[in-house]
């Protein structure tokens, strides 16, 4: 069964204990940052950084407020990242958690480029360096443990469960509460869906969340690759039967020409 | 001799230093990682390498299968004579990508890894199988001229015998990793411009190449005729510019029917600033080469010929460099320019490529083909 975890934006309160005990658990290094005029810092998910809140000021229905939104990887259903890599190195596991695996990794950056929420980071100043992102605390979920993040929110805006059930919830309390919630669950069929879920008394574009279909990020490459192996025999063969076309013309010509000469 | 006094010129040694150059800045590469030399980042992971050195470099490689393809398949033998150099420029651009992408990669000494950790479903994991295999099948391809030169007759027979299966490999190969480059794209079907996207962009990308395969080899025979002092039939360039318009005209109708198909022809009006590189891109690199090549008078004069030919590399470059940075969204709040060390390792490999050229045509019988069971 799927895992999945349930972001309520309405119940968060922009405390960042979140984001402080994923580099507690991951045991991450801390970033140099600087004031920039918000209380969101830093500015990027990095190779250091796997989650992060996003401070949105907006004019909302009642006037003026503070929108906080978590980022971390989705954990697609249908991961890009896992079909651009060249060496397989992602695999969604069955907990639903979307995992990397350092020893293959090349350092080609397709799944940067291809992931649609712009997550995996790239540790730029290593000699040796790898792709990082949020693991849905993998090691704990193989135990049965919530990731560390939804362990430290105490607000209750974050619920770690079954997808499934999560997807419920959610849909639930927009249903009981249609005043506080716009009408969308946040990943259940964006870009084939994915296990974290969000739901907001704002729409999710107006928080920089990506517009994206419910097509799965690969529905154009997969066909396309499909169809590399009958393309390769169908311009074999036709090469082949072109060269054994224009070789005889050719002889014909050149018997042509000698029997000219004959006459 | 009057070779080795014009053995280092003013040209030659701009590109020494511009190859020691590139050299160097790979060392500082390899110790402080790959933040330091570039501007790359999280928001543009991919940058002016892959742009220049992958997308266009594959790209302009495409003369070898194509003059292969004309010479050996369709046995259109006036082209005996491009054939060689086609094929010594394609192995030499591949060499260049590969040199690249050992400069781009995280962790470049694990390249292997595409050998044994397989993803079919990746498009990058066949246009590595593809570089990979095609590379060596140029490299056999050239191999007679270094055969010829050494007088070795064995392998010179062995070569000859397998010429045509190699040929029709190196198109398979050719065909396969030129059209993935436009598939990886697809991946990121978010990110790419209306403009440009489009589930047939393998198909796009797959005409190009054979169009700019073309003006490459009008374009290099040109410049080496000069270079190296041979003279070059401007019936046979011709020729080749002749075939121009049959590539890019279909090319166009492919680029125009999507756009219009999938309904977004009004962003050729509305998208501003994507619209200029497409207009620039469709008048400019691919109407106005056909309308070149379809005078008699473009193709009776070498230099109008050189110059036709300029503007399709030139009209694809930018269609390359659209597709993968241009028009390609990034990360919000990003941007990119390049870092002046990341342009100097392209610049250093492409001078390290004409270096070797240039050796190559001092010491390897380059500009004839020796004689083929083919060459009837």
């Amino acid at each position: 069964m799927s895992k999945g975890v349930l972001f309520d934006a309405t119940k968060c309160i922009g405390c960042r204990a979140c984001q402080v005990a994923c580099k507690s658990w991951n045991e991450n290094r801390s970033e140099d940052t600087a004031n920039r005029g918000t209380a969101e810092n830093p500015p990027h998910l990095s190779a250091d950084t796997w989650t992060k809140m996003r401070f949105t000021e907006i004019e909302g229905k009642d006037g003026f407020q503070w929108v906080f939104t978590k980022l971390q990887c989705m954990h697609c259903e249908h991961p890009a990242c896992a079909t651009a890599c060249i060496v397989g190195a992602f695999e969604k596991t069955k907990e639903g958690a979307v995992v990397y695996d350092a020893k293959k990794c090349i350092g080609c950056r397709y799944c940067m480029v291809a992931c649609p929420f712009g997550v995996p980071a790239f540790e730029w100043d290593r000699p040796i360096p790898y792709i990082r992102k949020c693991t849905f605390c993998f090691d704990r979920l193989k135990g049965g443990m919530a990731p560390s993040c939804a362990t430290a929110c105490p607000s209750g805006a974050l619920s770690f469960g079954d997808r499934a059930e999560l997807l419920a919830e959610a849909k639930r309390r927009i249903e009981t509460a249609p005043a506080r919630y716009v009408p969308h669950v946040y990943g259940e069929k964006e870009a084939g869906g994915t296990c974290w879920l969000y739901i907001s008394s704002v729409p999710f574009e107006s928080v920089g969340f990506p517009k994206l279909g419910p097509e799965r990020m690969s529905v154009f490459s997969d066909p396309l690759m499909h169809a590399v192996p009958p393309v390769a025999v169908v311009v074999a063969g036709l090469m082949t039967g072109i060269y054994w076309f224009s070789k005889r013309r050719e002889k014909i010509a050149a018997h042509e020409d000698i029997s000219e000469e004959k006459e | 001799m009057k070779e080795s006094r014009r053995s280092l010129t003013a040209g030659t040694m701009i590109l020494i230093a511009l190859a020691s150059i590139g050299f160097f800045v790979a060392v500082y590469r390899f110790i402080y990682g790959l933040g330091a030399i570039t501007n790359l980042s999280d928001g543009r992971p991919w940058g002016f390498w892959i742009s220049f050195d992958l997308y266009c470099g594959v790209a302009l490689a495409s003369g070898g299968f194509t003059m292969a393809a004309i010479f050996y398949i369709f046995c259109r033998r006036k082209y005996h004579d491009l054939v060689r150099p086609a094929i010594m420029t394609a192995f030499l651009g591949y060499i260049l990508v590969v040199f690249a992408l050992l400069i781009d990669l995280g962790q470049p000494w694990r390249i292997w890894h595409a050998i044994i950790f397989w993803n079919i479903n990746s498009p990058l994991f066949e246009v590595a199988w593809c570089v990979m295999l095609y590379s060596s099948v140029l490299a056999l391809e050239f191999s007679p001229a270094v055969f010829e030169r050494l007088q070795w007759k064995v392998p010179l027979r062995l070569i000859r015998r397998i010429q045509i299966p190699l040929v029709i490999g190196g198109i398979v190969l050719s065909t396969g990793h030129q059209s993935s480059l436009g598939t990886m794209l697809t991946l990121m079907h978010d990110k790419v411009h209306p403009l440009w996207f489009s589930p047939m962009l393998p198909v796009h990308f797959f005409i190009s190449a054979l169009s700019v395969g073309l003006a490459m080899v009008i374009f290099e025979a040109s410049l080496s005729a000069k270079a190296f002092n041979h003279d070059v039939d401007v019936n046979v360039l011709g020729g080749l510019g002749r075939m121009v318009p049959w590539v890019l005209g279909p090319y166009l109708i492919a680029r125009v029917i999507d756009v219009i198909f999938r309904g977004n022809f009004g962003l050729a009006f509305t998208a501003f600033p994507q619209n200029l590189l497409w207009w620039l891109e469709i008048l400019g690199g691919v109407v106005l080469p056909i309308v070149l090549f379809s005078m008699p008078g473009v193709r009776k004069s070498k230099s109008k010929l050189f110059w036709s030919a300029l503007i399709v590399v030139l009209g694809l470059m930018l269609n390359r460099f659209n597709v993968s940075l241009f028009i390609l969204e990034g990360r919000p709040g990003y941007s990119y320019w390049p870092h002046w060390m990341e342009i100097a390792i392209s610049a250093g490999l492409f001078s390290a490529a004409l270096l070797t050229m240039q050796l190559a045509n001092r010491y390897l019988p380059v500009y004839h083909l020796g004689p083929t069971d083919d060459a009837a």
